[in-house]
């Protein structure tokens, strides 16, 4: 089920560096919230501290609360591991399991903690899933074959199969398109389209058409200079951002005066 | 500039462009390869050269009485199951400390452990055959005794448990010791080489530490770890000093890994009698080092072909 995921006071650092500073937001359920802004100025570090992907980097920590649904992601009973399992995660890079066929990849998730499922079910879940990321087609014959063998859209709608296979509440993209043609996507558009029906989905984009298309909602990060930390400038809707940003600073990353 | 260009008037374009850097390095790769086969095919050449009176030779006059076979099949048996049993004791544990080092131990912890066991790999090897020989047998008796007396349905602990605990069995464990850091070595270098993008993949999806270990370091690491096994494995096949030292071996062929009368090994055995060896005794010692040079090949094309195998899989790609 989607769930509302809200932000307070959040400070971010690798080590001792203060990579992201005090970030306020709520984001909404059975939507799609976009975050821009120049390079470097902590978007992908945001994403990550959201299903605590963040501390994998040693020496990674965060201060501040996230709260899903009533339940904090950083409170002291909270399991890291089961907050993944809740917030799926899909990549710049497609990262397909090089050593895993198709099948393998998509159903990896539901397999983990030792967890059996029978092949009809297993089959299901698999099956679902590549036609939930629009795959399903291009690959229900070569199921067996390794993922790493499809085209790089082709691999990233693995991902995006991998990543909803498992029937998260969230699921965080950071970059999905980069490496993708025009093609490929807009078939990831379409899709995040059909996907907000059920999940909370953020995205990460440099590419302001696709923020303006695919997005309800959309924050606007920038830093002040090297060395400075990040800081989510604005937040709101995401004509207004795009028709009449509150800040100045926006309305210039936007038109393109800077960065 | 014109679309006019007859076709004599092309260039040639067949003719790739070098470097003479490019040339020279293709040159010297190619003469070391010419070289290491020139050598290969020299050793072989003389093996099979001074192994033939032996092949030749009536049965009873071979040393031993019973044939050439009749002479080489303990000692074959010898190297492979000391060689076997090491590799089945040093894998395993191999693996666990490549992956403590890597992946569990906080990072100091790991550089110190990582430099205590690349030390075992300095230690010359009469260093092991005399820390075999005056500790680890002696210590093993006891085990050598409860081995006899609870396994001794098995045909590898069929007993009588040695008293000086000079068998197969410490010899497997004291080879299993000097091929560890080989294995070790390889192990941590490939673990340590995951790509990072499956790793957070995995992790990702919600996997735990050793999950994550599961999905995407090991199936990446699985080829490494086969080729730094074989690896070992040649190391402990031709091991000779530490084995010469520990083992008190010349009896037939046996299984009994905890009795006194072990068969020896291949190079062990080359080692002891070659001194006093003539004539034909000479030629029946080479003809058992050219077995034992056919079985390191063996081991070497049976890894190659198990690393290649499903190299579809690997990642490579
Ligand atoms: N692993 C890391 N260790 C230390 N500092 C890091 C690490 N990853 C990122 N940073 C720093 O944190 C800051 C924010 O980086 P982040 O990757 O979140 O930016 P971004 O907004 O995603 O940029 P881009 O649009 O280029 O992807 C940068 O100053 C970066 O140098
Ligand atoms: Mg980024």
């Amino acid at each position: 089920m989607a769930k509302r995921i809200e932000v307070s006071d959040l400070n971010i650092y690798y080590g001792d560096f203060l990579a992201v500073e005090g970030v306020n937001v709520s984001i909404e359920p059975r939507s799609i919230t976009a975050l821009i802004g120049p390079s470097g100025c902590g978007k992908s570090t945001f994403l990550r501290s959201l299903n605590r992907m963040h501390e994998v980097i040693p020496g990674a920590r965060v201060e501040g609360k996230v709260v899903m649904d009533g339940q904090d992601l950083y409170g002291a009973d909270t399991d890291p591991v089961d907050v993944r399992r809740h917030i799926g995660m899909v990549f710049q890079r497609p990262n397909p399991f090089p050593t895993m066929s198709i099948y393998d990849n998509v159903i990896a998730g539901n397999r983990l903690n030792g967890k059996k499922m029978k092949k009809a079910e297993s089959d299901d879940v698999v099956e679902r899933a590549l036609r939930g990321a629009n795959l399903w087609n291009e690959v229900k014959d070569r199921l067996d074959r390794p993922g790493s063998g499809l085209s790089g859209g082709q691999q990233q709608r693995l991902c995006i199969a991998r990543a909803i296979a498992v029937g998260p509440d969230v699921l965080l993209m950071d970059e999905p398109c980069s490496a993708l043609d025009p093609i490929s996507t807009l078939a990831i558009e379409d899709l995040m389209t059909e996907l907000k029906d059920r999940f909370t989905i953020v995205i990460v984009t440099h590419n302001m058409q696709q923020a303006a298309r695919v997005s309800e909602s959309t924050g606007f990060f920038n830093l002040n200079g090297v060395g400075q930390p990040g800081r989510l400038i604005e937040f709101n809707p995401t004509e207004k951002i795009f028709s009449n940003p509150d800040q100045k600073a926006t309305e210039d990353y936007i038109s393109g005066r800077f960065g | 500039m014109t679309a006019t260009k007859t076709p004599t008037e092309r260039p040639p374009a067949q003719r790739v462009v070098r470097r003479a850097g490019d040339r020279l390095f293709a040159g010297s790769a190619k003469g070391s390869g010419i070289f290491i086969l020139v050598v290969l095919a020299g050793v072989a050449a003389f093996l099979i050269g001074e192994a033939i009176p032996a092949l030749t030779a009536p049965a009873e006059d071979v040393p031993g009485g019973e044939g050439l076979s009749g002479y080489i099949a303990p000692l074959v048996l010898g190297t492979l199951l000391g060689a076997v049993l090491a590799l089945l004791v040093a894998t395993p544990l191999a693996v666990g400390i490549a992956l403590f080092v890597t992946y569990y131990a906080p990072r100091r912890i790991a550089a110190g452990l990582g430099y205590a066991i690349d030390l075992l790999a300095a230690i010359p090897s009469v260093v092991y055959g005399f820390w075999g020989l005056a500790v680890l047998a002696p210590a093993l008796v006891p085990f050598h005794v409860w081995a006899a007396d609870h396994l001794g349905w098995l045909p590898l602990f069929a007993g009588p448990a040695s008293t000086s605990g000079r068998t197969m069995l410490t010899v497997g464990l004291v080879l299993a010791v000097m091929i560890l850091p080989i294995i070790s070595a390889i192990a941590r270098e490939v673990f340590s080489q995951a790509p990072a993008l499956h790793r957070e993949a995995a992790l990702a999806l919600g996997a735990t530490r050793w999950e994550m270990i599961k999905m995407a370091v090991l199936p990446y690491g699985k080829s490494g770890v086969i080729a730094g096994a074989m690896l070992g494995l040649g190391r402990a096949l031709g091991e000779t000093m530490a084995v010469a030292i520990v083992l008190s071996g010349g009896a037939g062929a046996t299984l009994n890994l905890i009795s006194s009368s072990n068969p020896s090994t291949i190079a062990s055995n080359i080692a002891l009698r070659f001194p006093e060896a003539t004539g034909l005794g000479i030629n029946t010692l080479i003809a058992s080092g050219l077995v034992l040079f056919v079985i390191t090949l063996a081991v070497n094309m049976l890894a190659r072909w198990i690393v290649n195998r499903r190299a579809d899989f690997s990642g490579a790609n």
